[in-house]
């Protein structure tokens, strides 16, 4: 805290800190935000389903890199071939491609069968979030995936060896030794991964889900304002990274980091 | 080392200065989607449709050099006031609403807004038809104000699509039990798939449908929307807009 | 019944000639690799900039450059692109006013390339910063004191030293650049992803015409991925192999 303090009070960084504000002034005096107070609620709505997707699609999409991992590393090569190939096509391509071949396409399947509009299913199908939640997932997964196959390779086989020399099964040493190892291992990356998937969220709003992007882009077209409204969502995202980014450092202090 | 830097920086900025805009170019704005039967993409690239044909009509009578330059929809309007473009033809009404931002020539057509469905769905065009229904329609529209000002307290929920052609293609997958849009604009479209049709205009309200379509203009270009109210007018007068307009419609879509 | 699978199988919607899209498809891949290469290339030369900036550059300067790295990283690309997009060329013509020039007309391509590059120079500074850093700080003096110019140290020991360092992450911000090429589609670029969409929409054939889309961008990648291997096997020369 104490170098921080002190540099904060370094004279060209005062300056720097009062052209800033004088920044900030000049936007929010000169700039239109009367439009704010009406939307603030939605707004707040809008961040809730961002970090919804978020929180969601990471969790789902780490639980499907696992075995992605796994099966690259270890498996046999007809489970190593088809993991290895979806984790290239997910990372080949862009996930706004993705996004609306899953929308789009299975859309235009629904158009030709009437009969799954009868199915319990299609409440779900005719949403627009669990296309969302799909791409999004499987996104996460193909890049966690990548990461995953590097950690389950790069644990020591002498930490197996011993394992076996223990007596444990090949179920047990995996869960005690090879997968909790290969998670530690892969940890670091979780956070990079975790803001670039943030990052990725507000693409679903290309797709009719109503996430604070969307928000935003109401705001452009109510008011005609062009950038007071990406002004403040790139501020939302700001935020938003500082604080995945800070509830990281305080996981992975948390976390014991051994060897 | 250096000097290679150099050159590329003088040629990116060459690349920019070559396009610096000669003073006869009018960068037409239309919206970067299918939206027949006014402007739509063809497989060779090009942009067709009766609108394509009226700009090229207007632009010939004004003797201005149009460029069609295609914009996302949502944006068209901030591409117009920082400069990206100057005009948009892309059948925007003109309303009181957009009249506070952009400026708009005199209206070149006028058609109803209706209500399409899926086949036999019984939904009438009005609030009681559309009750506990999901209506899609596309952002910035007049149709996005009609719906969420007289439905959206029946509605179960207003979806909001990027471009028309996005909502046709969700009521044709059945996500949506409705769309409001213009009428010609779903006339060519329920023409082209049979899952659906239209049921009806709704009530107007001129407030929000406004009084027909019109370029738009940025604010205060008043010699360049003489030039088209001018244009507007002598094809008007001279059959060169009945002549192109044969070939999409049966009938006159000036309105009146 | 199977209509969606003839649709998936029709074709001839690919061909090269109208009435087949393939055409308008390639057009705008090469749109889209225009647009990575610029915006790769302007990414590079801001990041050499800003990657030396960060290193030799005073406080006032190291802080602003951190300013934009932490600000661009912090942002989505979409948004990103939005603001930058518009901003840009209102930017530019308010500053081409001010010194009395007359309207500047920012074609798409230069915008696209402007807004990928910004974002890009953000990513390339850091990894430029970090591959000089990498260089151990012994050889650069011990070039000195052979007496080397600042130039042939660079030729001779910190580009060579860097380069392993740096093709790695270089590389990477390669591939993310052809795939942020798509979100240009959001603001109207006639760019792959949007003349696909136009396409799939025209012709109401969605899956073919996205898994056509999704073929020509895997292929720019693994195409792509086959160069890095030349180039990381290049750099890495004289080093011992990893793994």
């Amino acid at each position: 805290m104490g170098p921080e303090l002190r540099s904060w009070r370094e004279p060209h960084r005062l300056v720097l800190i009062g052209v800033a504000v004088a920044i900030i002034a000049f936007a929010a005096i000169n700039m239109r935000w009367d439009w704010l107070p009406r939307y603030s609620g939605r707004l707040v709505e809008g961040v809730g389903t961002t970090l919804w997707l978020l929180f969601l699609t990471s969790v789902l999409g780490f639980l499907l890199a696992v075995p992605l991992g796994l099966a690259q590393a270890a498996g046999p090569v007809w489970l190593a071939a088809p993991a290895r190939a979806f984790c290239t096509v997910i990372r080949g391509t862009p996930l706004l491609l993705q996004l609306w071949l899953l929308y789009y396409g299975l859309g235009s399947l629904f158009a030709e069968y009437p009969e799954i509009r009868d199915s319990w299913a299609w409440p779900y199908l005719r949403s627009a979030w669990p296309y969302g939640v799909l791409a999004l997932t499987l996104s996460f997964a193909g890049y966690e995936g990548e990461v995953m196959r590097g950690a389950f390779a790069g644990v020591p086989k002498g930490e197996l060896e011993a394992g076996r020399a223990y007596g444990m099964s090949p179920w047990t040493s995996f869960r005690r030794i090879w997968l909790p190892r290969a998670i530690h291992r892969a940890l670091p990356t979780l956070a990079g991964e975790t803001v670039l998937q943030l990052k990725a969220t507000p693409l679903v709003a290309t797709i009719t889900v109503v996430d604070v992007y969307a928000i935003i882009s109401r705001v452009r077209q109510d008011t005609y304002l062009t950038y007071e409204p990406l002004l403040l969502l790139a501020l939302i995202y700001m935020i938003l990274t500082g604080i995945l980014v800070v509830a990281f450092r305080w996981l992975e202090a948390k976390v014991p980091v051994k060897g | 080392m250096k000097n290679k830097l150099i050159t590329a920086i003088a040629a990116f900025g060459m690349t920019i200065a070559a396009q610096a805009a000669s003073a006869e170019t009018v960068r037409v704005g239309v919206a970067a989607e299918p939206y027949p039967p006014f402007t739509e993409p063809d497989a060779a690239g090009n942009w067709t449709g009766w609108e394509i044909e009226f700009m090229n009509a207007v632009c010939a009578e004004a003797k201005l050099d149009c460029v069609v330059t295609p914009v996302a929809w949502d944006g068209i309007i901030p591409a117009l006031t920082s400069n990206k473009i100057d005009a948009i033809v892309g059948s925007m009404s003109i309303t009181e609403e957009r009249m506070k931002t952009i400026d708009f020539s005199d209206k070149y057509y006028n058609t109803p807004s209706v209500i399409a469905t899926a086949k036999g769905s019984g939904i009438t065009p009005d609030a009681e038809g559309l009750k506990d229904k999901i209506v899609g329609v596309q952002v910035s529209t007049i149709h996005q104000d009609y719906v969420t000002t007289h439905f959206s307290d029946a509605t179960a929920e207003i979806k909001e699509y990027q471009t028309q052609d996005e909502a046709n293609q969700d009521l044709a997958a059945g996500r949506v039990d409705a769309i409001m849009a213009d009428s010609l604009a779903l006339d060519a479209f329920v023409k082209s798939d049979d899952c659906c049709e239209i049921v009806g205009a709704v009530k107007d309200d001129p407030a929000i449908l406004g009084a027909g379509v019109g370029v738009g203009l940025r604010k205060g270009d008043d010699e360049l929307r003489e030039k088209f109210n001018t244009a507007i007018a002598a094809i008007r007068e001279n059959g060169t807009y009945a002549e192109f307009s044969k070939a999409y419609f049966d009938f006159d879509i000036y309105g009146n | 019944m199977f209509d969606w699978f003839t649709g998936l199988a029709a074709w001839e919607l690919l061909a090269l000639e109208p009435p087949g899209w393939g055409g308008v498809l390639l057009r705008g891949f090469a749109a889209s690799i225009q647009i990575a290469i610029g915006g790769y290339l302007l990414g590079f030369l801001i990041g050499v900039c800003g990657a030396t900036g960060k290193l030799y550059g005073g406080p006032i300067l190291r802080d602003v450059l951190d300013v934009y790295t932490t600000l661009v990283r912090a942002v989505p690309e979409l948004v990103l692109i939005l603001l930058l997009y518009y901003a840009g060329t209102d930017l530019l013509n308010r500053f081409m006013a001010m010194i009395g020039a007359g309207p500047v007309d920012i074609s798409g391509l230069a915008a696209g390339i402007f807004v990928i590059g910004v974002v890009q120079g953000a990513y390339q500074t850091e990894v430029l910063r970090g591959a000089f850093k990498a260089v151990p700080h012994g050889q650069i003096e011990a070039a000195r004191a052979y007496g080397m110019s600042s130039f042939q140290v660079l030729r001779r020991v910190t580009l060579p030293g860097m380069l392993p360092h740096a093709v790695p992450g270089l590389a990477n911000l390669w591939l993310i650049a052809t795939k942020d090429t798509a979100l240009l589609a959001v603001v109207g670029f006639s760019e792959l992803t949007l003349v696909t969409r136009q396409a799939a929409g025209a012709t109401k054939s969605y899956f073919l015409f996205f898994c056509a889309a999704g073929v020509l961008y895997l292929l720019l990648t693994l195409f792509s991925n086959v160069i890095i291997g030349w180039i990381e096997r290049y750099a890495r020369r004289g080093m011992p192999a990893v793994r």
